[in-house]
């Protein structure tokens, strides 16, 4: 190639100094604090902290951009606000969930009391009364989900992982994604729609909240456990078949155990998803006051229908029974963000090596 | 002895055909569920479908009874996906590509948390929290931008709005299209990041290069199961959204049409006889729609998983 | 631009680990410098820190100086991406963007570094850039197909025009053949030959004989021992080093292989 045939602007690129105009290391810092202020400013004025908060983004893009188009020119100033566009995403997503978590504890504390937990609603009108009842009937039905999900979902990722071949292992893979995918209350009217062609109409029973969150559940299961199984080595297979052990034996003694940590994992975290739901149960399980403790029988209160519930007809005056739904809230709430911790301390404290 | 070992081995044999038997089972049950929902919801809802108009709550019949329900559904879903599909991508976006690498994964985890609130509390957080702060904006939509029907108004004293409904099914849906597209993310060949960046690219220059074409079927796919989860949300929809029913795109006022699953969840415990038939009727055209928008996500996602699988 | 590069007791660390220690050496512009040396040696990460793309992996830092035509890079008001801009890099392994035609490839530097340009003026530059990285032949009929579509080796040629389409003044390789097979590696040793004309050439290689075939000068990287970092042995004349190197690491190293 010959370097007299190179176009004006091609020397004018390799020509171009290595140095540019660049922005203070704290630049950013400066206008962010700066922004800020002006933020604050603007709330001690009354200015609401929401839109104070969107000015002091706005602020601060604006000023970072014109501050970098001047000195860096144009693909550095582009640069600054794709990055404060971006984090400005992030701490907007936070917002709502400080919002939640401080709404619902500070609603919810001024009825977590110890009656809170050892009443039910039998015979109670207005203040007092508790969420007994509720415990226990959501503690019944989720154990008998779990019951009825864990060992099909187990089965069935032990089917897509160990056994599945061609046309049929594809269509579960695919149909397993698709079910995670059902609206929960689709679950609950499936479950009703069941039990009413059997025990007639208006039927209401826990098992039938139980098999609602199942039709949830199980894709969850089977996703996760599926996972697990894939990280078990093949080698610990072809290890135990070269022992003569047959494969149901290798399957049961070998490759379960190894995955079991993560299994647990993902249960505890289908739990957790089941947990909170409220519209399944709503249309299979219904509301009562008492404990009932047969899941065969007739309504059962479960927590967070109990919570709806007290909200959505709260009776007069309203509001005993609306801190009660914000107190049954925040217990749901620690409920789940409980299990999610544990699913996550579980995950990584017997983490399989593989995931390194 | 070749009698007993024979016998060892037909057990050995019968083990693992009763396994493998069992294992298949538990597969095929998956389909037959699936299948099952649709029977089942399908033999419920047939007395609705057959049966005369008057006798349909409203008394026009069934298909005016739900085409309202749907209307209101798709909008506040579309809405919530208009909102939300871009912040997660952002989001995605800071986790992997901008937040310092040792907070990456609690700061993903933080997002996840979102997802672990249950519905109920966002129903009641939307209720307490958000309807009313909206009022104002609101209020300022309607003497600013009243001309565009969106926000024609009056505006609602309660803040139970279309508007609302939609910003709560936003923040619902956010989390499971950024876990998708944020996986995605990660999975960006370095190698192409490099390519570009010794090229001589800035940051954003490098992610439109590499990270955002190579993400871009991932992230349609996480918009439609984003879709997919707003269609079908029930409680938080149910306890937000004052409800008038009929058919109306107007965001900021308290007559909105109501969601197919909010309808069922409000107005199921208490019907009864050819009501339920109805209701069921409903959670049938709600189920094929979002099965329909799942199945449809889900192929893009796996195609893509071929695409990165052949690199 | 050919330009020449002098480095002055250069220490590169990855956070607190000194993983090269105290390089100093002078490259001639219009020359190929081939690096050798075991695995782990730093020879790449020498390389990568020619054109501040080491300094990407986090807490990833550089001490010394790297001077091009005398002007150090590392210096507080030198812009990173604009050095890139300047010094090409080819990669292990070939990785063209997937989701550009093998057009857009060639004139994604150009893009980013121009503002606007006739399109005729970019179609010149994609066609010289191609030419020159002997690619033009077997991809003129189809430039607007993705570059995944072609060869591995055409997919090197295809990254190494990209490389030299925004005329950089030195272009770096770090095992630009050790993922491709026998005769897609001469083409592209034939290439670097050529490319010698224009350009400075830093390439780092695990293949001694490519080495001793393509490079004018060679400089040898060891360890001392494991968990210590690495230097620079000795560097010279690729003849003289493969002949009667001055070092008795570098002729170990050398003759191991050789005999």
């Amino acid at each position: 190639m010959n370097p007299s045939t190179r176009t004006d602007l091609e020397a004018a690129l390799s020509d171009r100094p290595l140095t540019q105009g660049s922005l203070p290391r704290r630049a950013p810092w400066i206008t962010l604090a700066a922004a800020i202020v002006i933020g604050l400013v603007l709330t001690s004025f009354g200015v609401a902290t929401g839109l104070a908060a969107l000015v002091t983004a706005v602020l601060y893009g604006v000023t970072i951009f014109a501050w970098s188009l001047a000195v860096e020119g144009p693909r550095k100033a582009k640069d600054r606000v794709v990055a404060a566009a971006v984090t400005s995403a992030f701490l907007l997503a936070l917002a709502p969930l400080i919002s939640v978590v401080v709404t619902v504890i500070s609603n919810g504390v001024n009825r977590l009391d110890a009656e809170f937990f050892t009443y039910s609603m039998h015979g109670i009108v207005g203040e007092g009364g508790g969420v007994y009842h509720a415990i226990t009937g959501t503690l019944l039905i989720t154990a008998v989900a779990t019951v009825i999900s864990v060992p099909i979902g187990l089965l069935c990722a032990i089917y897509l992982v160990e056994y599945a071949t061609g046309r049929l292992g594809r269509a579960i893979t695919f149909f397993v994604d698709v079910m995670t995918g059902i609206p929960s209350i689709v679950a609950g009217l499936f479950a009703y729609a069941l039990f009413a062609l059997f025990f007639g109409p208006g039927v209401r029973m826990g098992v039938m909240g139980a098999v609602a969150l199942s039709v949830l559940m199980i894709p969850i299961v089977v996703r996760s456990a599926e996972e697990m199984l894939r990280l078990v080595p093949n080698e610990l297979r072809e290890a135990a078949y070269a022992l003569g052990v047959p494969k149901w034996r290798t399957i049961l003694k070998v490759v379960l155990p190894t995955a079991m940590a993560g299994i647990a994992t993902g249960v505890t975290l289908a739990i957790a998803r089941v947990i909170g739901e409220t519209a399944p149960l709503l249309v299979t399980v219904g509301i009562t006051t008492g404990v009932n403790m047969n899941p065969f029988d007739d309504r059962m209160a479960t927590l967070p229908v109990f919570a709806y519930r007290q909200f959505s007809s709260p009776g007069i005056p309203p509001e005993p029974a609306i801190d009660r739904a914000w107190t049954a809230a925040l217990v749901l709430i620690a409920v789940v963000m409980l299990l999610n911790l544990a699913a996550r301390l579980f995950s990584r404290l017997f983490a399989p090596r593989s995931r390194a | 002895m070749p009698v007993s070992e024979r016998t060892s081995r037909s057990r050995v044999r019968a083990g693992d055909r009763v396994f493998a038997g069992l294992s298949t089972g538990a597969g095929a049950l998956i389909l037959a569920v699936l299948a099952g929902v649709a029977t089942f919801l399908l033999v419920e809802a047939w007395p609705a479908v057959v049966a005369p108009s008057a006798d349909i709550p409203g008394g026009q019949g069934i298909t005016v009874y739900i085409w309202p329900l749907l209307f209101g559904t798709v909008l506040s879903a579309v809405l919530a996906l208009l909102i939300a599909a871009p912040l997660a991508v952002a989001i995605a976006l800071f986790i992997t590509h901008y937040a310092p690498r040792r907070l990456a994964q609690g700061l993903g985890y933080l997002i996840d948390l979102l997802a672990a609130v249950p519905s109920i509390v966002y129903g009641l957080w939307g209720l307490a929290v958000l309807a009313p702060a909206t009022v104002e904006a609101s209020t300022w939509l309607y003497q600013n931008l009243g001309w565009i029907p969106l926000f024609a108004g009056p505006p609602s004293s309660t803040g139970r709005t279309m508007l609302v409904a939609a910003l709560v099914l936003a923040v619902m849906v956010l989390p499971i299209i950024t876990a998708v597209v944020r996986e995605a993310f990660l999975q960006t060949p370095r190698l192409h990041e490099e390519a570009a960046l010794a090229l001589g690219a800035t940051h954003w220059e490098m992610i439109r290069m590499t990270v955002l074409p190579f993400g871009r079927s991932a992230i349609i796919g996480a918009s439609m199961l984003g879709l997919g989860r707003a269609l079908g949300e029930t409680m938080a929809v149910a306890m937000v959204l004052s409800v008038s029913g009929g058919v109306s795109i107007n965001l900021i006022s308290r007559s909105n049409p109501s969601t197919i699953a909010a309808n069922i969840a409000l107005d199921f415990p208490e019907s009864t006889g050819i009501a339920v038939n109805t209701l069921i009727a409903s959670g049938l055209v709600l189920f094929a729609v979002t099965l329909a928008v799942n199945m449809l996500a889900r192929v893009v996602i796996n195609r893509r998983r071929d695409f990165s699988g052949a690199n | 631009m050919a330009k020449r590069i002098d480095v002055a007791d250069l220490n590169i660390y990855y956070d607190k680990t000194l993983a090269v220690q105290d390089v100093s050496l002078s490259i001639e512009p219009r020359s190929v410098t081939a690096l050798i040396g075991p695995s782990g040696c730093g020879k790449s990460t020498f390389l990568r820190s020619l054109n501040r793309m080491h300094e990407l992996i986090p807490r990833a830092r550089v001490e010394g100086k790297v001077m091009v035509d005398g002007q150090d890079l590392y210096a507080p008001d030198v812009d990173p991406v604009t050095v890139r801009s300047h010094i090409g890099m080819v990669f292990q392994r070939p990785n063209p963007f997937p989701t550009m035609s093998i057009y857009d490839n060639v004139a994604a530097g150009i893009k980013l570094n121009a503002k606007r340009m006739p399109k005729s003026e970019l179609d010149d530059i994609v066609e010289r850039s191609l030419r020159q990285a002997n690619l033009w032949d077997e991809v003129a009929d189809r430039l607007h197909k993705p570059g995944s579509g072609l060869s591995g080796g055409q997919q090197q040629r295809l990254c190494i025009a990209r490389a030299i389409a925004v005329q950089p003044d030195i272009l770096l390789m770090d095992e630009p053949c050790s993922a491709l097979d026998p005769i897609s590696t001469q083409k592209i040793e034939d290439l670097i030959g050529e490319l010698k004309a224009d350009y400075t050439i830093v390439i780092v290689t695990h293949n001694m004989q490519q080495a001793a075939r393509v490079s004018d000068v060679t400089g040898f990287f060891n360890l001392r021992g494991v968990g210590q970092p690495g230097h620079l042995v000795e560097i010279g004349d690729t003849a003289t080093i493969f002949s009667a190197p001055s070092n008795k690491a570098t002729e170990d190293y050398i003759s191991g292989r050789f005999g």
